[in-house]
């Protein structure tokens, strides 16, 4: 054996590379995305009918800037209150599919076959309905975003272990007891999970009725800007789309980890 | 060794006072077509005895806890536990299974008090007295060896520390019955005796009728007043076997030759019950 000691740098002597490279790769990684997208555009001389360069976009989110702040708040608007209204309906509909397995079992297929139905078929029946506008766009949101909270916040329920159960049973417990105690707390990192997952349907869903059937939100303002050939408009609201859905999705996630945190601090000591 | 909460019993319970019987007893799960867990199960357990149960895995050992404790409910045949026909949940039983079921999202502590939060006689008062019921807990966590684990959290705890604040769990609602099914079979061999001397201790001066279902012979023997020996599917009592080693009984009790004789004969018994099948 060699007698040769294999230097280990200690911890304290490391060069400063003190960057969290983690933390900055998000920003690095979409600057690069922006960065590559305009230089493909002007390297090739692509028209800005056909793909804008981010500049142009820029351009137009300035230039637009008072309507497209309007359109946004619309949209984030609509989808908010779709949302909200598919978190309580998501929430107690779940809690009712797990709390007993004929409801399950009676509803499951009705569920399923209304969530296999496109939204965007639906749009047309809520305008008949309620007119263009406003409520199709909060409807169609609460819809696409009402499936993933059931499921979720039923499976939490219906995954009980056998044995936590019977140890309540035998205990005295009614069924009530069993869902508020067990039940419920453990369908909550379900339900805040799902979250993520809705309020993206959510935007999806509100912007859907807005192309087709509405006269504000950002839906609307791309439909109206591509009908004009203002392509950079029309791209401007589809950033503005996705700092809208990062924002509400990180705000989910922020949620769910203030809410749940004991779920991923188990997993991580079960693994 | 004191355990709070608990009279200590001089009243050890004559051998003919049946406190569980279970009376040619039949469940099928499942219907008609279903299959037939146990069939044509007889046995007793005295108030205060410490009964364990052994068998081919599948025979209906776990079936047996929850006919006991009126989780389900017999096709024919009766249970009566404390002179009463079982015909729902008994509500005096304290359960613990080998998984150790602690819910992740509260701490030890409030896992211990779970019980008290159902169970009719303690739950309207758990909230008043709750300091008495905290003050009862810890003293038992200190028994079974986990003093001042009370606030952390379930998956803070070894497998082994799991199992301890499990029985706690078992036992804070003073419960007449204790029904352990399997409950050491995840744990490493030293931590095992360590539980099963913890066990003993809890039995001894409690008063409180234990059945245990298990798959380790030596566990049964060194425990058990009586062990059952249950055929293959569907389930029966075979054979009973009174273990007539003197109590306080010493952990090395399972190197005497005496012990290791009685471990073989029920061992050959099991391998029977199997062949049989
Ligand atoms: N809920 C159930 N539904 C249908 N069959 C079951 C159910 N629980 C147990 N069984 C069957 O009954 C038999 C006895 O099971 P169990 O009492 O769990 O055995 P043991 O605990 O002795 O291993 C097994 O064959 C098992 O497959
Ligand atoms: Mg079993």
């Amino acid at each position: 054996m060699s007698e040769k000691v294999i230097e280990t740098a200690p911890a304290s002597g490391l060069p400063k590379s003190r960057i969290n490279w983690i933390a900055l790769a998000p920003w690095l990684y979409t600057i690069a995305f922006f960065l590559i997208w305009e230089a493909v555009v002007r390297a090739f001389g692509i028209r800005p009918t056909i793909l804008p360069a981010p500049s142009a976009i820029w351009g137009a989110l300035i230039q637009y800037w008072p309507a497209i702040q309007r359109h946004s708040i619309q949209t984030l608007f609509t989808t908010t209150l779709g949302f909200g209204l598919a978190v309580v309906a998501g929430l107690a509909l779940g809690l009712l599919v797990g709390w007993s397995r004929v409801i399950y079992a009676g509803l499951y297929p009705l569920m399923v076959g209304f969530n296999a139905i496109p939204k965007v078929a639906v749009v047309p029946i809520l305008v008949i309905w309620f007119g263009i506008g406003t409520i199709p766009a909060v409807l169609t949101a609460f819809l696409i975003a009402f499936f993933p909270i059931v499921v979720n916040v039923a499976t939490g329920l219906a995954t009980i272990e056998p044995e936590t159960e019977d140890v309540l049973r035998a205990l005295g417990a009614r069924k009530m007891d069993i869902m508020l105690k067990v039940g419920i707390p453990r369908s909550m990192p379900y339900f805040f999970g799902s979250l993520k997952i809705a309020v993206t349907l959510a935007f999806v869903g509100s912007v859907i009725s807005e192309t087709i059937a509405a006269n504000s939100g950002l839906g609307y303002m791309m439909a109206a800007a591509q009908s004009q050939f203002n392509v950079p408009l029309v791209f401007a609201g589809l950033i503005m789309l996705a700092v809208e859905g990062i924002a509400m999705y990180a705000l989910m996630a922020w949620i769910e980890q203030r809410m749940t945190g004991w779920a991923h601090r188990s997993q991580l000591a079960n693994t | 060794m004191h355990v709070p909460g608990f009279v200590v019993s001089k009243y050890r319970g004559e051998m003919s006072d049946p406190f569980v019987q279970i009376d040619r007893v039949d469940l099928r799960y499942g219907g008609a077509g279903g299959v037939l867990a146990v069939s044509d199960l007889t046995l007793s357990v005295n108030k205060g005895e410490f009964a364990a149960v052994v068998g081919p895995s599948g025979c209906g050992k776990s079936t047996l806890m929850r006919l006991v404790t009126g989780l389900h409910l017999p096709q024919s045949g009766a249970v009566t536990v404390g002179g009463n026909r079982v015909n729902k949940p008994v509500s005096i039983a304290g359960m613990a299974f080998q998984n150790p079921t602690m819910l992740p999202w509260r701490t030890t502590l409030d896992n211990i008090l779970l019980p008290l939060e159902i169970v009719d006689k303690h739950r309207h008062r758990l909230r008043k007295h709750r300091a008495e019921y905290v003050a009862k807990a810890e003293k038992l966590l200190a028994t079974v060896g986990l003093k001042g684990f009370g606030d952390r959290f379930p998956w803070q705890l070894s497998g082994g520390m799991q199992q301890r604040a499990n029985l706690c769990r078992a036992l804070i609602h003073e419960p007449e019955l204790l029904m352990l099914d399997e409950p050491f079979g995840a744990l490493d061999a030293f931590t095992r005796e360590e539980l099963w001397c913890v066990i003993r201790d809890l039995h001894a001066v409690s008063g409180v009728t234990i059945i245990l279902v298990t798959h380790d012979l030596r566990e049964a023997i060194f425990l058990a007043d009586r062990v059952f020996v249950m055929s293959s599917r569907p389930g029966r009592v075979l054979n009973e076997h009174r273990i007539e080693f003197p109590r306080p009984r010493e952990l090395d009790l399972i190197y005497d030759p005496q012990f290791s004789r009685k471990v073989q004969e029920l061992h050959s018994e099991i391998a029977d019950a199997r062949q049989a099948a």
